[in-house]
């Protein structure tokens, strides 16, 4: 029993060592090799969830023999463990899902290179997911910006290496001024682990001179983290970033790595501030607001693009802000409707980025709408997985989509604020609309009877969209290449397993959500 | 002769077109060369004319932008020194915020074995963070391998002067009479220099990053000296990255069994050794070791791929 304790350890030890393994070992070893570990992952974080709730409490670790305010130390409970086990799914599936695409994106000599920093970000998101220190948290924040730039440029053409440029200069701003607020946090309290830093300001939280310094380093650290995360004023680098990468990147980057700096800022609200500490500050209120602003331009940016990829990166801005409005409701209800709404928005949207590039790829490689028409006849299995992603996305019953909207409203009704509740019902209504409006705007164009672009080279596309040659498309000779039933089976595999987690999530969301609850107790 | 003179001067031909030519381009036809750096061109002048008409548009929103970009610095700047003229006085107003430190000066050497205090406490009271921090070293460069290594992919791409880049290996400055004198006097000096920050990280400043720094610096100004070749007769790329794999796992792994065996209560059996000696400190000397051969492999990587493309040849 014991031992369990010390699977959190192993999961991000063990991820850092087969990252620098898979520099070792050839491309396909690589991938495979990586496969199974996220499998053995996956087994070790179900064992400390079976474990924490079986227990009914978290237990810390203490990293060496030093105890907690002298050493680091790591914790695990059931929200941790719930969040880290759907994530881990959700990598496995990713790698799965896009490694048709993988192979042409990347070049060969260089997969080995891919699956090292698939692994790194592992094991940056387990040891933000666990850590109970401050510091921690900013160390593998770096691990994970640069791990994310390198899965962005992997795919070597102009235009990826761009928008990795320009995400990379928004994150180091985003990470300078998360550090500016830790070190500020540090000269406050003295201490960097969370526990002890709570016990602190909540000495010094009577007066209100003392606390003033406090908010302002919050505040520093929140703006740092949302840039990260893509909160409404900050969102401008998303499109580029998830719509030119390759699959897999494009929906590990958007379901994963936002989410993973969400739970961070929501770890220090709860567990480094204290969340009544938290709940009478005004940062609450800015993020109700930006969240809000953020799930309708979000939605109305969505709306004007004429790329399918562009599109379902701005809807990631909206779901975004969903999360942040979740956090500014407040309340247990409003942080699980948060926590339940990051995995709904992982599950949804890393599958829908593994669908676009099946739906291009039948219609001469091109992600335009125009060029889209009848893809979904075309490629069966696409059209159905990005209908029911679409359904979800929109809210309609039975899938997660609808049970996560339905708890926003409810928490917003036991705020007991009139104002909170009717801004929160307008924009569910306002977004849920607009989101109705692309989404389904886009499985009509995709079931609609037509050739659509498929009859045109991807090469020809390519140099009429952007007037030059793409390196990426310069295998004119290649012959088209017969489906496999094996590369069939990549892409239904994890197809299915993200869909069966969407519906478990829409049609038994009390599991989860009673998970959620159980962990938000044990949280602080 | 004097025409061709002549047309040099106005930039119309390279007298080194002949030697920097590339492989690649060898084997096509020249006119075929011509043609297409002539289409490039014309491409590229279309895509600048867009580009300054779009520029004489936004003109307006830049001029805005310049000034919103100020007046954000001016507000974050009034903010941080709001704040820390706001901070609680240092020791004074909450004696709680000095009790961390004032364990580790106080009973840093006893419980870590170390004279530096600063090393004891990144490799032994913190030394979670060192091991994710020597990490992201070795992150950057893997992504910067991921970018710049040569590949099919890069190579082949028409749009950009890859002669210019591969002939910085034709024209080495192997001939260089000042640099390699110097080179023969210093780089001995700061081999031996990172070496001694390296191994006595425990008992003065110093240590594995700093160490490995100047072993990273060393091996540069040797390279710029006597050239790539001389340098990828030892230093392959298979050997930077069975260093970078060996040193990474054993920091992994001789931390991972600290971590266990401190978390579990049980006794971890490695010996602290005399304070001031340098087999003292526990772990730190190797770690520090192991830190310092990451530190110089990266920083030698960065420079041989920014230079050339490519770790050790190839």
């Amino acid at each position: 029993m014991n031992m369990i304790r010390n699977f959190p350890l192993f999961t991000i030890v063990l991820s850092l060592f087969s990252g620098v393994l898979c520099t070792m070992l050839k491309g396909k070893t690589a991938k495979y090799y990586t496969l199974i570990y996220e499998c053995f992952l996956i087994v070790l974080v179900f064992f400390v969830l079976w474990y924490t709730y079986r227990t009914g409490d978290s237990f810390t670790y203490t990293m060496g023999e030093f105890p907690a305010p002298w050493g680091n130390e790591i914790r695990a409970g059931v929200l941790e463990a719930t969040l880290a086990l759907s994530f881990l799914i959700i990598i496995f599936c990713s790698v799965l899902g896009g490694w048709k695409f993988l192979v042409v994106d990347v070049d060969e000599t260089k997969v080995n290179l891919y699956f090292t920093l698939i692994n790194l970000l592992t094991a940056a998101l387990m040891a933000m997911i666990w850590t109970n220190d401050i510091f921690t948290g900013y160390v593998f924040l770096e691990i994970m910006t640069l791990t994310s730039c390198g899965l962005m440029i992997v795919r070597e053409i102009g235009r990826t290496t761009l928008a990795a440029v320009r995400y990379m200069i928004l994150n180091l701003l985003g990470s300078g001024l998360f550090l500016l607020g830790v070190v500020l946090l540090y000269d406050i309290t003295g201490h960097l682990l969370m526990v002890p830093m709570q016990e602190n300001i909540a000495t010094m939280a009577g007066t209100s001179a003392a606390m003033e310094p406090v908010t302002m380093s919050l505040g520093i650290l929140t703006i740092g983290l949302s840039i990260k995360s893509g909160l409404f004023p900050f969102h401008f680098w998303m499109p580029d970033t998830y719509g030119w990468s390759t699959p897999t990147s494009a929906s590990i980057l958007s379901s994963i790595v936002s989410k993973a700096y969400i739970f961070l800022l929501f770890k220090i609200y709860y567990r480094c501030i204290g969340i009544e500490v938290f709940e009478r500050l005004p940062i609450r209120k800015i993020l109700f607001i930006l969240g809000i602003l953020g799930m309708i331009f979000g939605s109305i940016s969505a709306i004007r693009k004429s790329s399918v990829n562009r599109m379902v990166a701005y809807s990631s801005a909206a779901q975004i802000g969903y999360i942040y409005m979740g956090i500014g409701i407040g309340g247990m209800m409003g942080y699980t409707a948060a926590m339940f709404h990051i995995l709904v928005h992982a599950v949804t949207k890393s599958l829908l980025f593994l669908t676009t590039p099946r739906l291009a790829e039948v219609s001469g490689d091109s992600l335009l709408f125009k060029n889209l028409q009848g893809s979904a006849h075309r490629a069966k299995d696409a059209g159905i997985v990005f209908l029911l992603c679409s359904l979800s996305m929109v809210g309609i019953p039975i899938f997660a989509g609808f049970s996560s909207k339905l708890m926003f409203a409810l928490s917003a009704a036991q705020a007991d604020n009139m104002k909170i509740l009717f801004f929160t019902m307008s924009a569910l209504a306002i977004s849920s609309v607009l989101n109705a409006l692309y989404f389904l705007r886009t499985v009509i164009r995709i079931y609609t009877e037509g050739r659509g672009g498929a009859d045109i080279s991807a090469h020809k596309l390519y140099e009429e969209e952007k007037g030059i040659r793409g390196v990426a498309y310069d295998m004119e000779d290649d012959e088209e290449e017969e489906e496999t039933t094996l590369s069939k089976m990549e892409f239904r595999i994890p197809a299915a397993i993200l869909i069966g987690m969407n519906l478990f999530l829409g049609l038994f969301s009390w599991y989860t959500v009673d998970l959620i609850q159980k962990g938000l107790e044990m949280f602080p | 002769m004097k025409n061709t003179f002549r047309r040099w001067l106005d930039g119309d031909i390279d007298l080194m077109e002949d030697i920097t030519r590339t492989a690649h381009e060898h084997d096509m036809d020249r006119d075929e060369i011509k043609a297409r750096k002539k289409k490039v061109s014309e491409i590229i002048r279309q895509r600048e004319d867009a580009q300054s008409i779009i520029l004489a548009e936004e003109k307006g929103f830049r001029i805005f932008y310049n000034i919103a970009a100020i007046i954000c610095c001016a507000m974050l700047i009034a903010v941080l020194l709001y704040c820390v003229a706001n901070l609680p006085r240092f020791g004074q107003e909450n004696a709680q915020a000095t009790v961390v430190t004032r364990r580790y000066i106080e009973r840093g050497l006893e419980e870590t074995g170390a004279v530096n205090i600063v090393s004891g406490m990144i490799l032994d009271y913190r030394a979670f963070d060192t091991l994710g921090e020597s990490h992201v070293l070795f992150t950057a460069l893997v992504c910067v391998m991921v970018l710049l290594r040569k590949d099919w992919k890069n190579m082949n791409s028409k749009f950009e002067d890859y002669s210019s880049i591969r002939s910085d290996r034709y024209f080495q400055t192997e001939k260089d009479a000042i640099l390699q004198t110097i080179g023969i006097v210093l780089v001995p000096c700061i081999f031996v220099f990172g070496a001694y920050v390296l191994l006595n990280g425990q008992n003065s400043p110093g240590g594995g990053f700093s160490g490995g720094a100047i072993l990273g610096a060393a091996m540069i100004i040797f390279t710029s000296a006597f050239g790539f070749r001389k340098v990828d007769r030892f230093f392959t790329l298979k050997l930077s990255s069975y260093v970078t794999f060996v040193a990474l796992s054993f920091y992994s792994f001789a931390k991972g069994y600290v971590f266990i065996t401190g978390a579990n209560g049980l006794d971890n059996h490695i010996p602290k050794g005399i304070p001031g000696a340098i087999l003292s400190g526990g772990l730190i000397l190797p770690l520090d070791i192991a830190v310092g051969l990451v530190v110089a492999c990266t920083m030698y990587g960065f420079y041989s791929l920014f230079r050339r493309g490519s770790i050790g040849g190839g």
